[in-house]
């Protein structure tokens, strides 16, 4: 029996802005290095800037301290200011991959009172393959496990 | 770039937990599982439900039973990590959308 195949849920948030869409919709893509979190980088030297091209086509990708560029993908549809969908080609091992391909959608909906819902989706992930190191050797190494969730368990003890 | 710890959002049961170490030494059927914990099986069996739902477990059937065993791809966990990942940057994005709007209304 081997047909262990799990193909993950995508990953789904819905959040309400006190912004039209237009706004959204800029400050998400031309405004992106304004808030992409720094602690979020894929490259293994810290994020000097993150950088989304606003156009179809337009790459999405991180430059390192060191002035090196890291890809992510890029603009796969490019609606503004109702909805964008972005290649996101980065596999379980944090690594650009240019054949991987997964996609992150956002619409952004006009709501009564001015603001806008943005619906976000991170799908296709079992295209991610294998997870990578960080699982596997969790799950062979003596202990591996306990180590990680002794992390979880403080971690959510502390929250 | 390292797995979050608190990305095991299935895992906050310290009861759910135990049984996902007892995966982690092998597949295993209900019965089993429930040997030794202070549970129920149908209890173990909800566990094991949420496990599954996370993408944490996977489960096949054998015979008359059904045999859980961890994820092997590993994707259970990437899933929940990227849900964390995600979580942050669009509140992160929140936080800006609406500080640049102040900033717009109030020229």
């Amino acid at each position: 029996m081997t047909s262990l195949k799990i193909q993950p849920a995508p990953v789904r948030k819905t959040l309400s802005v006190k912004a039209s869409p237009e706004r959204a919709f800029e400050v998400f893509t031309a405004g992106f290095d304004r808030w992409w979190p720094r602690s979020h980088h894929i490259g293994g030297v810290d994020m000097a800037r993150a950088v989304l091209e606003p156009r179809a086509g337009g790459r999405w990708y991180e430059v390192g301290v060191d002035g090196a560029e890291c890809d992510w993908g890029e603009v796969l549809v490019w609606d503004p200011p109702q909805r964008l969908i972005l290649a996101w080609r980065i596999g379980a091992d944090w690594k650009y991959d240019p054949s991987l391909r997964t996609e992150v959608e956002l619409r952004f909906t006009r709501e009564a009172g001015g603001g806008t819902r943005v619906d976000f989706e991170h799908r296709l992930l079992e295209n991610m393959g294998e997870a990578g190191a960080a699982v596997r050797e969790a799950i062979d190494s003596p202990g591996g496990w306990s180590g990680i969730l002794a992390m979880f368990a403080a971690t959510a003890d502390a929250a | 770039m390292a797995y979050s710890s608190a990305a095991f959002a299935a895992l906050a049961d310290p009861t759910r937990r135990q049984v996902f170490e007892r995966l982690a030494t092998g597949p295993r059927a209900v019965g089993e599982l429930a040997e030794g914990l202070p549970v129920s099986r149908p209890a173990v069996s909800q566990h094991l439900k949420v496990l599954k739902e996370a993408g944490l477990v996977s489960d096949h059937p054998d015979g008359a039973r059904r045999v859980y065993q961890i994820d092997p791809k590993g994707l259970g966990a990437l899933r929940a990590w990227l849900d964390q990942f995600w979580e942050a940057a669009l509140l992160a994005f929140q936080e800006e959308v609406e500080r640049a709007n102040d900033d717009e209304e109030s020229r």
